[in-house]
């Protein structure tokens, strides 16, 4: 029971990292039905980028809101110099795109930065706190604390702004949108912005547990994706939960299967949501595209 | 006005060219490392004219390729040097498994939009990857395996001329067949999806049922391919299957022509060729894939030679 525990503990700290990126992937696609795949990047960035300014001699306090600036402005520039310019050309041309922005942000970070693996201190202290026989780290509780809070303002920002309200009135139908005066191009590039600015985040929290390197960004992407599909693509909330959901069973199938596998288990999970379910796990079924 | 268009090269014509070139080049190659890269050229062309097929003409796009060519050279290798099948039954047992893996894959998923495909063949040319770098007994994991040469009916295939008459003999069969397939009735059916898609439904045209013969047979291609490699280059690691080799693939199709075929072997040849030439090319070749991904995207969307085809015949009037 403890192990089982312990599991749990790890697959719900990694899975909320993965909503977290899951999170950016659901942005852009109400904003634009595009799929982003440079999503994984923003996580590469955010984590590299901490551990270089901190590297500086800034202090985490001040590195962490930095390197999020930095991500969300690396997200508005792709939206404006790739994405913007296609954005007429469909769904092959926008996937173009971004896989190319995928590739070239991680050859800058290889070139900018480095080719080696970092590690980043827990953000206080590495004693392990138990609980009911299994240990929780004080990081794990930082990620689900500010996963958390990330949820809560997220459901401000739709409910309360008229930035976020417009960003919802925009997934919903972009024509009208744009007939009642919101400019669906700035909802865009904010989109980017939010989104990246989620993935760097996650991947903030996540180098204290396993660690950031130039590459890591396809296999978190791909992780985020496929909690993104659980939840159906366009529900934010469904999302964070899918998440949960991937990153639960990326641990059990670690723990009681094959840790060799365990990358393996999100890519198994989109391909059974989409061979199944391609409306996600709380998707609404809508009518067969063609 | 009322010349000709030019752009409709007829077909044969241009794989007479595409013959002669291949037949000409060895008298210009001046020795073993050039021969090399033609035969690297080669194989790369063939996996990317079929993947072409999927990109160009059934509009969709794969990121697993690399796991078909990696899967159909890891199979040829095992078979032939664990179970010593002969390398021609190993190949052709490649085909028969990377055939029904991107079938049973394909059928349902291409029912659904574009970017559902991609991202499912992201994950599974990734989940071959772990399988190749984990199944260390079988496949010698991340350092690789060592494959025996490439017999045919008893007659040792050695040397790079043997090698070079081999491939090029196998690209313009590929080529060919891939002309064959788009002016045959699934090549107008998916012409049609082009255009658009629920006219094309409403005509009667089972559109995945097309989208999955194209998507399977561009798998084949990259098995046959990744067999060939194995043999030829006598190693395999699990880098042939490889995100990142799966995005050169793409890259080719896309600087070369979105829908033209011969824009794919001469993509081929640039990006297969420039990396060998400009040493400086491996410290930034992440960089300078991604960046020929959105230039060509933003200020070429059709490719090299659809675009130096239409300045050509503009320039005749």
């Amino acid at each position: 029971m403890a192990e089982f525990l312990q599991f749990l503990i790890a697959g719900v700290t990694v899975g909320a990292i993965y909503g977290l990126v899951a999170l950016g992937f659901t942005i852009i696609y109400n904003a634009s039905h595009a799929i982003n795949f440079a999503q994984g990047e923003f996580v590469m960035i955010g984590g590299m980028a901490t551990v270089f300014i901190m590297a500086a001699g800034l202090p985490l306090l001040l590195a962490v809101p930095l390197a999020i600036v930095i991500a969300a402005a690396v997200g508005i520039a792709l939206y404006k110099f790739a994405v913007a310019p296609v954005r007429a050309g469909g769904v092959v041309t926008m996937i173009i795109v971004t896989v190319g922005a995928s590739i070239f942000l991680r050859g800058l970070a290889s070139v900018v930065w480095d080719r080696n693996y970092h590690y980043m201190a827990p953000f206080s202290g590495s004693e392990p706190i138990p609980i009911f026989g299994a240990t929780i780290t004080s990081q794990s509780l930082w990620v689900l604390g500010v996963t958390a809070a990330v949820a809560l303002g997220l459901l401000i920002f739709y409910r309360y702004t008229r930035t976020g309200k417009a960003m919802l009135a925009t997934a919903y139908n972009p024509d009208a949108a744009q007939l009642m005066g919101i400019n669906v191009s700035t909802i865009l590039m904010i989109s980017f912005g939010l989104a990246a600015a989620l993935g760097a985040l996650g991947g903030i929290l996540v180098t204290p547990i396993s660690s950031t390197s130039f590459g890591v960004g396809v296999a978190l992407g791909l992780k985020g994706f496929a909690a993104a599909i659980v939840g159906g693509l366009s529900n934010s909330f469904a999302a964070l939960a899918g998440g949960l959901f991937v990153g639960i069973a990326e641990a059990m199938a670690a723990g009681y299967l094959s840790s060799a596998y365990k990358d393996a288990v999100a890519f198994v999970i989109i391909l059974l949501v989409l061979f199944v379910r391609p409306q996600g796990l709380a998707g609404v079924r809508r009518a067969e595209r063609v | 006005m009322t010349a000709p268009r030019r752009d409709n090269l007829p077909r044969s014509l241009g794989l007479v060219v595409l013959v002669v070139i291949l037949a000409v080049l060895p008298l210009i190659l001046p020795n073993r490392f050039y021969f090399d890269i033609a035969i690297n050229i080669g194989l790369s062309a063939i996996v990317c004219v079929g993947l072409n097929l999927v990109m160009g003409f059934a509009g969709q796009i794969s990121l697993g390729h690399a796991g078909f060519f990696g899967l159909g050279a890891y199979l040829s290798s095992t078979l032939t040097a664990h179970l010593e099948w002969p390398p021609v039954l190993a190949l052709l047992a490649g085909l028969v498994v990377v055939g029904l893996l991107a079938f049973i894959f394909a059928w349902p998923i291409l029912r659904l939009e574009g970017h559902y495909l991609a991202m499912a063949t992201l994950g599974l040319g990734i989940i071959i990857s772990i399988i190749l770098n984990q199944e260390v007994e079988l496949t010698g994991g991340p350092d690789g395996m060592p494959v025996p040469p490439m017999s045919v009916f008893g007659w040792v295939i050695e040397g790079e001329t043997a090698w070079y008459w081999l491939v090029a003999a196998v690209l313009v069969v590929c080529t060919w067949l891939a002309f064959n397939m788009i002016e045959s009735p699934v090549g107008r059916a998916l012409r049609s999806l082009g255009s658009s898609p629920p006219a094309a439904a409403m005509s009667g045209i089972n559109i995945a049922r097309y989208k999955t013969f194209v998507f399977v047979v561009s798998a084949l291609f990259a098995s046959l391919a990744g067999s060939l490699f194995a043999h030829h280059a006598a190693f395999v690691t699990p880098v042939e299957a490889d995100f990142f080799k799966s995005v050169e693939f793409v890259t080719i199709v896309v600087l070369g022509g979105l829908a033209s075929i011969y824009g794919s072997i001469i993509g081929a040849a640039v990006l297969v060729a420039l990396p060998q030439v400009l040493t400086v090319f491996h410290d930034y070749e992440h960089l300078i894939f991604g960046a020929i991904l959105i230039l060509t995207m933003v200020f070429m969307r059709k490719g090299i030679v659809p675009t130096l085809r239409a300045r050509f015949a503009g320039k005749r009037g």
